[in-house]
């Protein structure tokens, strides 16, 4: 009963959804309130009833209902709670669901914090989002129901993919969406900007904080996602330019400079038809990213030999949206008037160059994401396009933007003064340039790459305090009120740039030196690895939930001061039959011991094991938190909450005047 | 005229996605077809004594079934497969594939069996003969032990009335 | 500064970043690309000798043998017409078994062993890796074509 109720709930919010998106853009485009007027409670709706289609869905894994064969595929009668739960969202059809029902809470959002917004603008963004809903809706009923039958019902199922059973990969799906999705309210922003035709500044007003949150959850769901794969693949690497990840990552560089840019169209009125096109950009690559990862093109052959209706229908989407809001905005970007001239040294001239960097960033990551689909389409033969690529194109390119950002915040809209940032910078660039050649050697001797990756730490990390500086050496009061007045705005970008730099600290030393051994470990031997002594005490039998594990047990010593007890597995899951490595880890802030399980070599009880010491790996996940915050920050600046209640008073005397 | 440039990219993409897509079709012709069934001889799930050869079966069309008994796509193609074989037109030989802890004749027992024989590919050599890239798969071979077809994929109600009836007719079963 | 300089100024500024990321993209990728080819195709010697590349098949049944110093591999990679034996020093990952589909990156010797520097096994249990699956059915395809 239970998963008919969900299917139900599923197609009344495709109903809703279609009342969402005709009515009030019918509405917005003749001018008529009633029909405007829909747009709100059908978003919230819609949303009551994904979330209850997603409650069901929920509710067949957590009450084991092996007649639905997406619980019989994705679950287990012994696998852990809390794993069942998350397993709603570990297969195709969950995690789409898992897309809409997230686009739904954006959209209720979106209908609740818009009381300042002009009625048709608020018909016009929701209708936009409604009609995203639709096409996803329509996606999950006709191609990939979650709800679907399995008749006879399976006695049991064949488990979560265990790679999908750990926490760090439960957070990540829903928080990445929170960011792909939200992109959506900027992308609705800019297409209702263009049908209205009021192409002035306010809409980049109006869309920024929503980008900026957007964009802040992408940032998590992208540093989660690293997280778990250095945690839970065991090979200790926490960026492979995986197509998958790509996907994830070419939606956030164009973020990177939509946000940007989006300052400058806020600000200055300029750049209004490249912010627009942004916008556009950084939606379409979510959905390309979403569908890359979630169709199957790039893992499996079998997920299109299956149901090639699945691709169909995809492409036929992608085609709609991302083509349609490209005419529009071909037909439209014309009558854009860019406004507020700037001389070559601007903080406009300095994001135009951020923002012309990160796009060339982004073509090439799209480069080597689909080269090697395209020789396959055209059957040139199949190549991967590996890590050194990226590695190649993407440092280097990126290199002068981080440097820009330390001069940027501290430069003056319309018409900076170079001698000016020179007289406020000297320090910081001379203490990055000596940092950049004796931090190395403090670490271990001299490499230039991680010298680079010094200097912009450093760099970044004084440019933030001379804006600090600055900020705070003038104006009334004591520091402490000074530092009251500081706004979140500006907590915020500098706390997000700080966090870059504490990123790329933690980049420069892991990239640089860490170090790995692979090694055959006899019961009682030991192994060396960056001073600390790995002995082996043998490896036992556990049993899990829903799997068997070898359970090693290796002893920690430093200089004979023990250090930690770790103790990795190797377990083989009952159901899926799949083996998975578990590595165990000792942290703190300066470095990370990793200790994973191989095999078993012999029957007196020898494992290959693989040991890794990762200084500062750290930094990176605190660099990533950092520049969350900060987006948040920035986002809740007191500025956007002003502007709400402004426009709130005029409406609530109206009303009482009515 | 730059304003088009970003749809003009855009349409390019599609055009590789959709070549990509439809005009080389994933599902590859089996280079089987038309040629002779590989020969193997193994045992069956529940019964190591007994053996099944593909030679068993000369002068019947049947189908060889690819399956496991950890794959819940052949879960979903086993009432078709139960209602093909309660419609006696073609036997079904289901090759029990990799199977690891032998749950295969538990399954069977507890859930009805569509197969008039179960062999088991314990460490999947069968499988690479016959080209196996995962499961389920399905084998349409002719009377004189030729493989005419190869279905990749569970089998619907719809794929089985569309794909496999004709083959089937055509070759007289 | 005037607004026509201003705009000369932007598109330089544009057309150099664009001109950078295009050169950086075309190095890296004259050198980086990793071509991958079937086990008959090594065999024929189509693949390059002292350049890394892909393999991709089946891993033969009983051909894994560890070696005295307990943590090199030696295995047979198969389309099911030609093999490639492969050597490998490290640990292998998870879903890495007799029977399954495999690929390796790594470079080919003079006495035609592969020596792999990464051996990747998908993490998917059911099904093969795209690559493997591929050569197996080219493999599969040039046999017929040689017994017509």
């Amino acid at each position: 009963m239970i998963p008919e109720l969900g299917h139900f709930a599923l197609i009344l919010g495709l109903l809703l959804a279609l009342a969402q998106s005709v009515l009030p853009l019918v509405g917005a485009q003749r001018g008529d309130r009633t029909l405007m007027a829909v747009a709100r409670p059908a978003a919230q709706g819609q949303f009551v009833f994904v979330a209850l289609a997603f409650g069901c869905l929920a509710w067949s894994f957590l009450a084991n209902d092996f007649s639905v064969m997406n619980v019989a595929r994705n679950s287990y009668s012994r696998l852990p709670e809390v794993y069942r739960i998350t397993a709603t969202w570990g297969s195709h059809e969950g995690s789409m669901l898992l897309w809409v029902l997230i686009l739904g809470f954006w959209s209720t959002a979106v209908a609740v914090f818009s009381r300042h917004l002009p009625e048709d603008m608020v018909a016009r963004v929701l209708g936009i989002m409604g009609l995203i809903s639709v096409g996803f809706l329509a996606f999950l009923l006709t191609t990939s129901n979650p709800f679907t039958r399995l008749v006879p019902a399976a006695p049991d199922g064949s488990d979560l993919n265990p790679l999908l059973q750990d926490w760090g990969m439960i957070m990540h799906p829903p928080m990445l969406y929170m960011g792909y999705v939200g992109f959506a309210v900027a992308f609705a922003f800019a297409i209702a900007a263009l049908l209205s035709g009021k192409l002035d500044a306010a809409w980049a007003r109006w869309s920024r904080p929503w980008t900026t949150v957007a964009w802040a959850f992408l940032t998590l769901g992208i540093v989660l996602g690293s997280w778990w794969a250095y945690r839970e693949l065991g090979w200790g690497g926490w960026w492979f330019w995986d197509p998958t990840e790509n996907a994830s990552f070419m939606p956030w560089i164009a973020g990177t400079a939509l946000i940007h840019s989006l300052a400058v169209t806020e600000k200055r009125g300029a750049f209004k038809a490249w912010t627009v096109l942004l916008a556009l950009v950084a939606f379409s690559l979510s959905l390309l990213g979403t569908f890359l990862v979630r169709s199957g093109v790039l893992s499996s052959v079998h997920a299109f030999a299956t149901d090639p209706a699945r691709g169909a229908f995809i492409l036929g989407f992608l085609a709609v949206v991302i083509g349609g809001s490209l005419v529009l905005y071909a037909w439209r970007a014309p009558k854009m008037i860019t406004g507020g001239g700037f001389s070559w040294f601007s903080r406009e001239s300095l994001l135009l160059a951020n923002n012309v960097i990160l796009v060339a960033a982004l073509g090439a990551v799209l480069l080597g994401t689909l080269y090697p689909l395209f020789m396959d389409a055209m059957g040139l033969g199949k190549i991967s396009v590996g890590p050194p690529y990226f590695n190649a194109v993407f440092v280097p390119l990126m290199a002068p933007a981080l440097f820009l950002m330390g001069v940027g915040p501290l430069v003056r809209w319309k018409e900076g003064s170079l001698p000016d940032a020179w007289t406020r910078l000297k320090w910081a660039l001379a203490v990055a340039v000596v940092a950049a050649l004796l931090l190395p050697f403090t670490v271990d001797g001299f490499k230039p790459w991680a010298s680079l990756g010094f200097f912009l730490a450093v760099w970044i990390t004084l440019a933030v305090a001379v804006a600090f500086r600055d900020r705070l050496g003038h104006g009334a009061g004591g520091v402490g009120q000074r530092l009251r007045s500081v706004p979140r705005g500006f907590w915020g970008m500098q706390l997000a740039h700080f966090g870059v730099a504490v990123g790329i600290a933690g980049i420069a030393v892991v990239a640089n030196f860490e170090s790995e051994r692979d090694v055959r470990m006899d019961v009682g031997s030991y192994a060396e690895l960056a001073g600390y002594t790995f002995t082996f005490r043998g490896a036992t039998e556990r049993d899990g939930p829903n799997y068997r594990a070898a359970r090693g047990t290796v002893e920690v010593t430093r200089n004979g001061a023990p250090v930690a007890t770790l103790h990795p597995e190797k377990r083989l899951y009952n159901a899926s039959g799949m083996a998975m490595t578990e590595a165990a880890l000792h942290a703190n802030l300066f470095r990370d011991l990793y200790v994973a399980m191989g095999e078993q070599l012999d029957e007196q009880g020898a494992w290959s094991i693989r040991l890794f010491h990762k200084p500062f790996i750290n930094w990176l996940w605190l660099g990533g938190a950092f520049m969350v915050v900060g987006g948040l920050l920035a986002a809740s600046d007191r500025r956007y909450r002003i502007a709400l209640r402004r426009s709130e008073l005029p409406r609530g005397l109206a009303a009482q005047g009515a | 005229m730059k304003r088009w440039l970003p749809l003009l990219a855009f349409l390019v993409l599609v055009g590789f996605f959709a070549k990509g897509l439809f005009l080389n079709p994933r599902e590859v012709p089996s280079p089987l077809i038309d040629r002779p069934a590989p020969a193997f001889k193994l045992p069956l799930v529940g019964n190591d004594a007994a053996s099944f050869s593909p030679a068993d079966m000369r002068g019947k069309v049947w189908l060889l079934n690819v399956w496991a008994p950890w794959c819940v796509s052949c879960r979903q193609e086993h009432p078709v497969l139960m209602q093909i074989a309660q419609g006696g037109r073609v036997p079904i030989v289901g090759l029990n594939w990799k199977d690891r802890d032998r749950e295969a004749a538990m399954l069977l027992a507890r859930a009805g069996s569509p197969y008039l024989a179960v062999p088991e590919d314990l460490d999947g050599r069968v499988g690479i003969d016959y080209g196996v890239t995962g499961t389920p798969e399905t084998y349409v071979i002719d009377r004189e032990g030729i493989v005419r077809m190869k279905h990749i994929g569970p089998i619907s109600p719809d794929v089985w009335k569309e794909k496999f009836e004709p083959k089937l007719k055509e070759l007289g079963a | 500064m005037k607004s026509r300089h201003k705009k000369l100024a932007i598109i330089v500024l544009v057309v150099a970043g664009l001109g950078i990321a295009a050169a950086l993209v075309l190095n890296a990728f004259q050198s980086n690309l990793v071509f991958f080819f079937s086990p008959s195709q090594v065999a024929n010697g189509e693949a390059p000798t002292g350049r890394a590349f892909r393999i991709g098949g089946l891993v033969e049944a009983g051909s894994i043998q560890r070696q005295p110093d307990g943590l090199s591999v030696r295995f047979v990679v198969t389309d099911t017409a030609r093999t490639i034996p492969v050597i490998y020093t490290g640990i292998l990952p998870d879903l890495f078994k007799e029977g399954k589909g495999v690929v390796a990156e790594g470079r080919l010797g003079g006495d035609g062993v592969f020596t792999a520097t990464q051996v990747l096994a998908k993490h998917d249990e059911n099904y093969m890796p795209p690559e493997a699956a591929h050569a197996v059915e080219q493999a599969q395809k040039a046999q017929q074509t040689v017994v017509e």
